[in-house]
């Protein structure tokens, strides 16, 4: 079946799993921006990262026929320095229009401050004067239910946010009902021991339907499994859920998420198998 | 519900894995009680005891429940404690 991963940090990834993910199925991915596993110190490396997720990313996919689509943010673990996040999102519209930029993300919380509220407000409000979708980050473990309720009460008093161009990734048991019933899309992590596994992710899917729910890896430099949604399509195929279930959750719901996008220009593989005939 | 498999169906697809994880969590238990000293005092025992305790119940709901007892608070005023 054909998939597309729309949560993985390619950066942190090898050739070789672009190759593995291809062999698997994967047609396309967004990748959004995120931490390098320490503090950048300036507005360029910021730069150069996005320059990195824009021009070589792509053609590394590509060489796989792998489609690479990205977001542009500063993390929220780095919104702690407050100035140096504003300076990177004033940065942030000189690569807006580039191919395959999605939109914001993934912006969100981390451990819940008041600068990472402030610097997220900040990039809701870019993510709106400039039109662009928005990709979202809900903290880890014990933080996720407070700052998850956090961001929802930010994203909901603001009047201009479209609730269907906004994506709130890492839902779990205790915050995906909150999640789609303000209308967001929400996207279940596959991870081997924090986030969702590939079971529980299935019950969601059994307990809330198809409808705005994505499942993406999230593949990155830490403990993490880049070829986890297609872990996911076994365990729904092992429960006997159709193949249009399946695929509406691993294909068509990235896709029509992502189609709101203006530089979301997808050439799907063949359409044959895509329509499961 | 897009679920329509038989609980007999689920039961035989499931038990060798619920088996295994129980008794991953029961070693690991006995594991924290073999060590010195005591953990009485720390709050991270005391979640792992009530998430058990959520376990043994019959609602349909455990997993959400197991989740917010490892979950902080969330607090509705949260904004005026911040002044955002």
């Amino acid at each position: 079946m054909y998939y597309i991963d729309p949560h993985i940090h390619m950066v942190s990834r090898t050739t070789d799993d672009y190759e593995t993910l291809a062999k698997m199925g994967c047609v396309a991915l967004s990748e959004p921006a995120f931490w390098a596993g320490y503090d950048r110190g300036s507005v360029d490396g910021f730069r150069d990262y996005f320059e990195q997720l824009i021009g070589f990313e792509p053609k590394r996919a590509g060489w796989y026929g792998i489609q690479h689509f990205c977001w542009l943010c500063i993390n929220a673990k780095e919104a702690e320095n407050v100035a140096l996040a504003r300076e990177v999102i004033a940065m942030i519209p000189q690569f807006l229009d580039r191919p395959g930029v999605l939109g914001i993300g993934e912006i969100g919380l981390n451990k819940n401050t008041k600068n990472e509220a402030t610097v997220f407000l900040e990039h809701i409000d870019l993510a709106i004067r400039t039109d662009e979708q928005i990709l979202i980050h809900t903290p880890h473990l014990e933080d996720k239910y407070q700052g998850t309720r956090m961001i929802l009460d930010m994203l909901c008093d603001d009047g201009r946010v479209n609730r269907e161009r906004v994506l709130v990734d890492h839902v779990e048991e205790h915050t995906v009902r909150h999640v789609l019933d303000e209308g967001f899309w929400a996207g279940m992590t596959l991870y081997p021991v924090s986030k969702c596994t590939p079971g529980r992710a299935a019950d969601i899917v059994e307990l809330y339907g198809p409808e705005r729910l994505l499942v993406n890896s999230a593949g990155d430099w830490g403990p993490s499994k880049p070829t986890a949604v297609p872990d996911f399509i076994l365990e729904m195929r092992r429960r006997g859920h159709s193949e249009s279930l399946i695929r509406r959750v691993v294909y068509d719901n990235p896709v029509a998420f992502f189609s709101q996008s203006r530089n979301f220009v997808f050439n799907p593989p063949d359409v044959t198998e895509a329509a499961g005939v | 519900m897009f679920n329509s498999r038989r609980s007999a169906e689920v039961l035989e697809q499931e038990f060798l894995p619920i088996r295994a994880k129980v008794l991953e969590v029961a070693a690991a238990l006995d594991r924290l009680d073999r060590g010195a000293g005591s953990l009485a005092s720390d709050a991270r025992r005391a979640q792992i005891q009530a998430a058990i305790q959520i376990l043994l119940r019959p609602d349909d709901d455990r997993a959400e429940q197991v989740q917010l007892i490892f979950s902080r608070q969330f607090r509705d005023d949260w904004r005026e404690e911040f002044d955002i």
